[in-house]
């Protein structure tokens, strides 16, 4: 049985803390223990029932035409990096007009099964099959560019399996999204399963999305200042937000509404503070809503109701996590002083669903990426190998992106929180960081 | 040397500054002040000025700009000034006093351990702490800008301490005042 490190305060309810505990190692699976201490694997469920710690069994049927591979493989994959479902080999798919056999499917080992079409008008019909039941659970058409293997033609497939993914479970799954981060002074995105990272902007860093999922706020670091700069990553026209001379402006943020962008700036010239400020997405004047008072405050990061912020600060004589008001009132302390280690606790990012906060710390030397439940206070930690850096949640409220050099050097990195398994997103390339998971992109080309 | 013969070999050394500055051609203008009869080459009557070294002029502003434009280092995860870049700061003092139209930007940087966004805030900091030592000791705060590349602008690469206590610095700029300066 794994070690298992659990830090924090006292859980309530044993079968709350049998979830609650998970410690990483790089790639190894997670072992749930169960409350009578009878260990069993993270098992595969032959049912479409939701059960902690089991994957749902899916086959995707072999889909007939020329893009027919490349979709069934971009599916597969979607599906696996859910962390929810489990991709069962498929067998042969029925002719047309011949219906499914369930009992094959069945001693195939599948729950669920995916049978896609392509209509002549270039549209994909999905069928989604409930073995157990031998029916039809749900079906739709959906529509995709005819350009195949262009970036819009994938995000016309990633919709497709989150779409399964709502028949299956309720809540989309978040194919259909994409990480903006940093490499070689320069914003980029990619897609969330790793494909077509590309540079959006000629510098920059630390972007922030628009919940639009078109525009991206980030900084430049200029010889003499540094400032915020808005891209459309659709037509790559740049807009400035800030640009004074003299001014440190980093870690932009915009509001779940679109309407605001949260940063940090620096303040009193000889005094070395960084305070919160937040200004109008389209331009205007900053307004300053916390006092420094010579400490520094950062990483801002929006709940999801737009109501309050989560940021960074050193007032105490060592960085925290502190949540505020929208309007910078009432500050509350969430992350506590370790006793006698010099520790550093940053880049708060919230869950969609408001429970979790998730957030970078030093501990024992290394940065790791530790989650604190906003109700009672538990603290678990996700990460112990290697620098673990800036993570950010993704709208499922379930996965989680992040730096890591695990691997060597820095790069992104993504842990399911429930099963705790990682996933590197980036391959090769140089230096990855400061990532940033883009809202469900829906209607975004 | 006499005031007159010292003045002439500030003018004779200007184009030596001048070329000694590698940024970028600066063409030579006449400096502003009283009306001066225009920069002959060196005089060949040993009787015109008494002898002085081009070198030796020129090696004075070279390690004028080397003192003001070097660096200084500072401890993990703090902005104190240690005793060798105090004494750097002192050097540079001295330049900065014989040249009172020179200005400087400092710019803060750290190494990559710790996040990345509060290595801007520190390296801005350590900029400051070094501006604030000059100020203290008479430089008007307007004559030094300070700024900060966190761990962006790395001077070398690594992950180890011997990278890492090359990238914890303050560098120094000057962007003003720095195509004649005078050794004190």
């Amino acid at each position: 049985m794994r070690a298992m490190r659990r830090t924090g305060h006292a859980n309530r309810g044993s079968s709350r803390c049998v979830l609650a505990i998970a410690t990483l190692f790089g790639g190894s699976a997670f072992v749930p223990p169960v409350a009578a201490a009878q260990e069993r694997p993270p098992g595969v469920s032959i049912t479409l029932e939701y059960e902690a710690g089991k994957r749902i069994a899916i086959m995707v049927l072999p889909i007939a035409g020329a893009s027919g591979d490349s979709i069934k493989t971009i599916i597969q994959r979607d599906l696996d990096y859910s962390d929810r479902f489990q991709h069962v080999p498929a067998i042969s798919a029925p002719a047309p007009g011949q219906p499914i056999n369930y009992a094959l499917m069945a001693r195939a080992g599948a729950a669920g099964v995916v049978q896609a079409q392509l209509l002549p008008s270039g549209w994909l019909r999905v069928l989604f099959h409930d073995v157990t039941g031998k029916k039809v659970l749900s079906q739709g058409d959906f529509p995709l560019p005819t350009a195949v293997n262009t970036d819009g033609w994938r995000m016309g497939v990633h919709a497709v399996s989150d779409q399964i993914e709502a028949w299956v479970s309720g809540q989309k799954g978040i194919a259909a999204s994409r990480i903006a981060f940093t490499r070689d002074d320069r914003v980029w995105v990619v897609d969330s399963d790793g494909a077509s990272a590309r540079a959006v902007t000629p510098r920059g860093m630390s972007p922030g999305w628009h919940p639009s999922g078109r525009f991206l706020v980030y900084h430049v670091l200029d010889e003499d200042r540094h400032r915020l700069v808005v891209t459309d990553v659709v037509t790559g026209a740049q807009r400035s937000l800030t640009n004074e001379k003299g001014s440190l402006d980093n870690s932009p943020a915009v509001s779940p509404d679109g309407k605001s962008v949260v940063f940090s700036r620096s303040v009193e010239a000889t005094a070395s503070a960084q305070d919160l400020f937040v200004m109008p997405f389209d331009g205007g004047r900053p307004v300053r809503i916390s006092v420094a008072r010579g400490s520094i405050n950062g990483t801002p990061s929006w709940s999801a109701d737009g109501r309050r912020v989560a940021f960074q600060s050193d007032r105490s004589g060592r960085s925290e996590i502190y949540i505020a008001d929208a309007d910078g009132t009432n500050v509350t302390l969430l992350t506590a002083d370790a006793f006698g280690e010099r520790n550093l606790r940053t880049n708060p990012t919230w869950s969609p669903d408001g429970r979790l906060l998730a957030y970078s710390s030093m501990i024992g030397g290394t940065m790791q990426i530790l989650t604190i439940n906003l109700r009672d206070r538990t603290v678990r930690q996700l990460t112990s190998e290697g620098n673990n850096k800036a993570p950010s949640f993704a709208p499922d409220g379930r996965h989680i992106v992040f730096s890591s050099t695990r691997g060597g050097t820095e790069q992104l990195w993504i842990v399911d929180v429930e099963s705790g398994r990682p996933r590197q997103l980036v391959r090769g390339g140089s230096v990855s960081r400061l990532p940033e998971w883009s809202p469900r992109l829906t209607n975004t080309p | 040397m006499t005031r007159v013969s010292r003045f002439a070999i500030m003018l004779l050394a200007l184009p030596l500054a001048l070329g000694a500055c590698k940024k970028k051609p600066v063409p030579l203008t006449p400096e502003p002040m009283a009306p001066v009869t225009p920069v002959n080459p060196p005089p060949t009557t040993p009787t015109a000025a008494p002898a002085f070294d081009d070198a030796a002029v020129r090696r004075a502003v070279e390690a004028a700009r080397a003192t003001l434009t070097q660096a200084i280092y500072y401890d993990y995860d703090s902005d104190v000034l240690r005793d060798d870049a105090r004494a750097t700061l002192d050097e540079k003092l001295r330049v900065l006093n014989a040249n009172p139209s020179a200005r400087l930007r400092i710019e803060g940087h750290t190494d990559e351990r710790g996040s990345d966004e509060y290595n801007l805030a520190l390296g801005r900091r350590r900029a400051d702490q070094a501006k604030r030592y000059l100020a203290d000791r008479g430089i008007d705060a307007s004559r030094v800008e300070t700024m900060s590349f966190g761990r962006e602008r790395p001077a070398v690469s690594g992950s180890n301490e011997e990278a890492w206590a090359q990238n914890r610095r303050g560098e120094f700029q000057i962007v003003a005042g720095g195509t004649d300066l005078k050794a004190p």
